[in-house]
C-alpha cells in the first residue's frame, strides 16, 4: 500500500482571501487506493482545499496536481479526463432539482454520448441497487426524497462514472446515527468493490474512526500532522489535543451510560 | 489514450481443437473503452451467439460497472453457461443477477390527452384567478388589521420597497421616457409640418404622454424589472425554506412580505409615471425646438390650455392600480413557486408577462371608462 503511486499532489499551496491568509506553503500528497480525511476547526479552510482539489477554485499560488498533471492551466481534453476520473459528494447533495432520481444518475453517462439508453439504464439501476436505492424510488423527485436518500443518490450519481478518485464533503452530516453507520459501510462496501480513493472532509468522529486510512490535520494555516490515527493521536498539537479530547468524552459518556 | 487502440486489443479467441476460448483482456472499464464501446459490444455479440464459447474472464485487469453491464448485455441477461471469472468479478455479477428486471420507462400517452391539454390550462387559469383574489382579500384583511394596529405597520419594508421599486428605477425610465419623448415629437412634427399646425405637437405630445404613454411605458418597466425581481425573491425563499421560517416565527408571510410590496409599488408607481411622463415630454420639446423651431417657452406655457388636468389624474391613477396589479401578480406567482430550479424560472417568467398583459388590459379598461375625462371637445 505504501508504494503506491500519489494521485494527488499539492504543494507550496497558498489561498487569501482579501486580507485573510487561509493557507499558507500547505502540503499534502494522498496516494492511490487510501481514505484521506481532512480535520480541522471550522474556518481551517477543509472545505476550500477541497474545492481547489476539484478545480472549482483557484489558489492564489502554488501547484496542485491530479493524477500527475497541474490542475490548473491544463487543456481541455485533459481537463474532461480528470472530470471523468473523479467523483464528488456535495454536503447537500446537489442535486439537480428538476430532474428525476433516475436523470440524476443517467446525466454524466449520457453526456458520454457513447452509451445507448439501453446499457445507461442498466448502469443506472446497478448504481442505484449499489447504494440501496430501491428501483420504485427511481422516478421521485429530489425534493421528495428524505435527507439519507439524497445523501444515497448523490453517492450513486458521484460513481455513475466509476471514478478512480472520490471526494466527499461532509459524507455524514445531517444523518441520524444508524444511517451515518449504514452510509459508512456502504463507502466501505464501495471502496473494495471499485478499488477507489477517497479523500473525505469530515467533523464526525465516528466517520473519522471507521473511515481513514489516513488522517490530515489542518490548522495554522497548513497541514500539521499528517498521518493515521494512532500516530496523530499524540501529536503535541492544541487543536489536536482537543479534538481527540472530545472524542474521549463521547466513549467516556456512552461508557458510563451503560 | 486509447484513441487509436483497436477493438481487438480487449479479446481474443483461441480454438485448440475441443474448446473455443473467448478470453478477455486489459481495462474493462469505461473511461478505457471510451467510444470503442459499442464496436465492442457489437463484436462481442456476435461471437455470444455460439453457445458453446468458453467466457474467459481471469485475464481481465480491472473491470467496472460499465464493463460488466456490457458483458451482460452481449450475454443476454444471463449468465453464459461455461465461464471463468475471478471472485470479485463474481460479486459484481451476483449484484446485476440479483436485480429486478425493469425496462427502461416509455412515456406513455394518455388515452384522453386531448382533453387534458384543452383542460389543463383553464384549470391552470382558475386556480391563478382565484388564488389573486384571495391575496386581494388578504390584503384588504391586513388592510383593516393595520389600520386598527397603527403601530404594527411594516413602515421600514414599505420603504425598502419604495427605494428599490421607486428610485432605483429612476434611470431607466429616465432614458426611455426621454427617447420615446424625442421619437414621438420628431414623427409627429415632419407630418404637422405637412400641413402646417406645427403648433399642435404640444396637444399631441402632452395628451398621449400625460394620458397613454407615460403610464404605460413606467408600468411595463416596472413589471418586468421589480415583478420579477419580487417573484424571484418569494420563490428563492421559498427554495431555501425561509417562508417556512417566517410562519414558524409567526410572522405571516401576507403582512411582512406582501403587504410591503404592494403598498410601496402602489406609492412608487404614480411617482414613476409622473416622473416618467416629464422626462418624455422634456425630450419631446428638445425634438420639437430642433425640428419646428418651437421655442421651450411656448412649450411650457400652452401645455396646460391644451392638456386639461383631468389627463394627469388619470395617468397618476392607472400608476396606483398598475402598480398594485404587478406586485401583486408578482407575490402570486413567487408564492406559488415549487422548491426547484426549473420552477423557480418558469415562475418568474409566467409572472412578467402575465404582469405586462394584464398592465395593458388595465390600461385599455381605463381608457374605455374614462373615455370623456380630460377631453377637450
Amino acid at each position: 500500500m505504501n508504494d503506491a503511486p500519489y494521485i494527488i499532489e499539492i504543494e507550496d499551496l497558498q489561498t487569501r482571501f482579501g486580507q485573510h491568509i487561509v493557507h499558507q506553503n500547505l502540503d499534502l500528497r494522498v496516494r492511490q487506493g487510501e481514505i484521506l480525511t481532512l480535520v480541522g476547526g471550522s474556518g481551517s479552510g477543509k472545505t476550500t482545499l477541497l474545492r481547489q482539489m476539484l478545480g472549482l477554485e483557484t489558489p492564489a499560488g502554488g501547484v496542485v496536481k491530479i493524477f500527475g498533471s497541474s490542475r490548473y492551466n491544463c487543456n481541455p481534453a485533459l481537463n474532461k479526463s480528470i472530470r471523468s476520473r473523479t467523483g464528488v459528494l456535495f454536503q447537500q447533495g446537489a442535486l439537480f432539482s428538476a430532474l428525476t432520481v433516475y436523470d440524476n444518475v443517467a446525466l454524466p453517462l449520457r453526456e458520454l454520448r457513447i452509451l445507448d439508453e439501453q446499457t445507461i439504464h442498466d448502469l443506472v439501476m446497478v448504481k442505484l441497487n449499489m447504494v440501496a436505492i430501491e428501483p420504485e424510488h427511481a422516478n421521485k423527485m429530489p425534493a421528495n426524497l428524505s435527507g439519507g436518500m439524497i445523501k444515497r443518490v448523490s453517492l450513486a450519481r458521484a460513481l455513475a462514472l466509476d471514478p478512480e478518485l472520490l471526494f466527499l464533503d461532509e459524507p455524514t452530516a445531517g444523518l441520524d446515527p444508524e444511517l451515518s453507520e449504514s452510509f459508512v459501510q456502504l463507502i466501505l462496501d464501495m471502496r473494495r468493490e471499485l478499488n477507489l480513493t477517497i479523500v473525505m472532509v469530515t467533523h464526525d468522529i465516528d466517520t473519522l474512526a471507521a473511515l481513514s486510512d489516513r488522517i490530515a490535520v489542518l490548522a495554522d494555516r497548513k497541514v500539521v500532522a499528517a498521518g493515521t490515527l494512532e500516530e496523530i493521536h499524540h501529536y503535541p498539537h492544541p487543536f489536536i489535543k482537543n479534538f481527540f479530547k472530545t472524542m474521549h468524552n463521547k466513549h467516556q459518556l456512552i461508557g458510563n451510560r451503560e | 489514450m486509447n484513441k487509436h487502440k483497436s477493438v481487438s486489443d480487449w479479446y481474443q479467441l483461441v480454438d485448440d481443437g475441443t474448446v473455443q476460448r473467448l478470453i478477455l483482456t486489459g481495462n474493462l472499464t469505461l473511461a478505457a473503452l471510451d467510444s470503442n464501446f459499442r464496436q465492442l459490444s457489437g463484436e462481442l455479440s456476435r461471437h455470444a451467439r455460439n453457445a458453446r464459447i468458453l467466457w474467459d474472464l481471469s485475464d481481465i485487469q480491472r473491470m467496472d460497472t460499465a464493463g460488466i453491464v456490457l458483458l451482460w448485455k452481449v450475454w443476454g441477461k444471463k449468465r453464459p453457461d461455461t465461464l471463468i471469472l475471478r471472485p470479485e468479478h463474481e460479486k459484481m455479477l451476483k449484484r446485476i443477477e440479483s436485480l429486478p428486471e425493469t425496462a427502461p420507462r416509455l412515456k406513455k400517452r394518455n388515452p384522453l390527452w386531448a382533453i387534458h391539454a384543452i383542460g389543463a390550462p383553464f384549470l391552470l387559469f382558475w386556480a391563478n384567478l382565484s388564488g389573486m383574489i384571495m391575496m386581494v382579500g388578504q390584503l384588504a384583511l391586513d388592510s383593516l388589521f393595520f389600520l386598527r394596529h397603527p403601530a404594527l405597520i411594516p413602515w421600514r419594508e414599505i420603504s425598502a420597497n419604495l427605494y428599490r421599486t421607486g428610485t432605483q428605477a429612476l434611470g431607466i425610465t429616465a432614458l426611455v421616457g426621454f427617447l420615446i419623448g424625442v421619437v414621438l415629437s420628431y414623427l409627429s412634427s415632419e407630418q404637422l409640418q405637412m400641413f402646417g399646425a406645427d403648433i399642435f405637437i404640444v396637444n399631441i405630445l402632452g395628451i398621449s404622454i400625460i394620458r397613454e404613454l407615460g403610464p404605460l411605458l413606467a408600468a411595463i418597466l416596472v413589471a418586468g424589472r421589480s415583478g420579477s425581481s419580487m417573484t424571484a425573491q418569494l420563490g428563492v425563499m421559498r427554495v431555501t425554506q425561509e417562508l417556512d421560517a417566517l410562519t414558524v416565527m409567526g410572522i405571516p408571510h401576507s403582512q411582512r412580505l406582501i403587504f410591503p410590496k404592494i403598498i410601496g409599488l402602489g406609492l412608487a408607481m404614480p411617482l414613476l409615471v409622473l416622473w416618467t411622463s416629464a422626462i418624455a415630454l422634456i425630450g419631446g420639446m428638445v425634438a420639437a425646438e430642433i425640428q419646428l423651431g418651437l421655442s421651450y417657452h411656448y412649450f411650457v406655457h400652452t401645455l396646460p390650455e391644451s392638456v386639461p388636468i383631468g389627463n394627469l389624474w388619470l395617468g397618476l391613477g392607472k400608476g396606483v392600480v398598475c402598480g398594485m396589479a404587478i406586485a401583486l401578480i408578482a407575490c402570486h406567482f413567487g408564492l406559488r413557486i415549487k422548491p426547484n430550479t426549473e420552477s423557480l424560472g418558469e415562475g418568474t417568467t409566467t409572472s412578467v408577462v402575465t404582469a405586462i398583459t394584464i398592465v395593458i388590459i388595465i390600461d385599455a379598461i381605463f381608457a374605455i371608462v374614462f373615455s370623456d375625462v380630460g377631453i377637450v371637445r
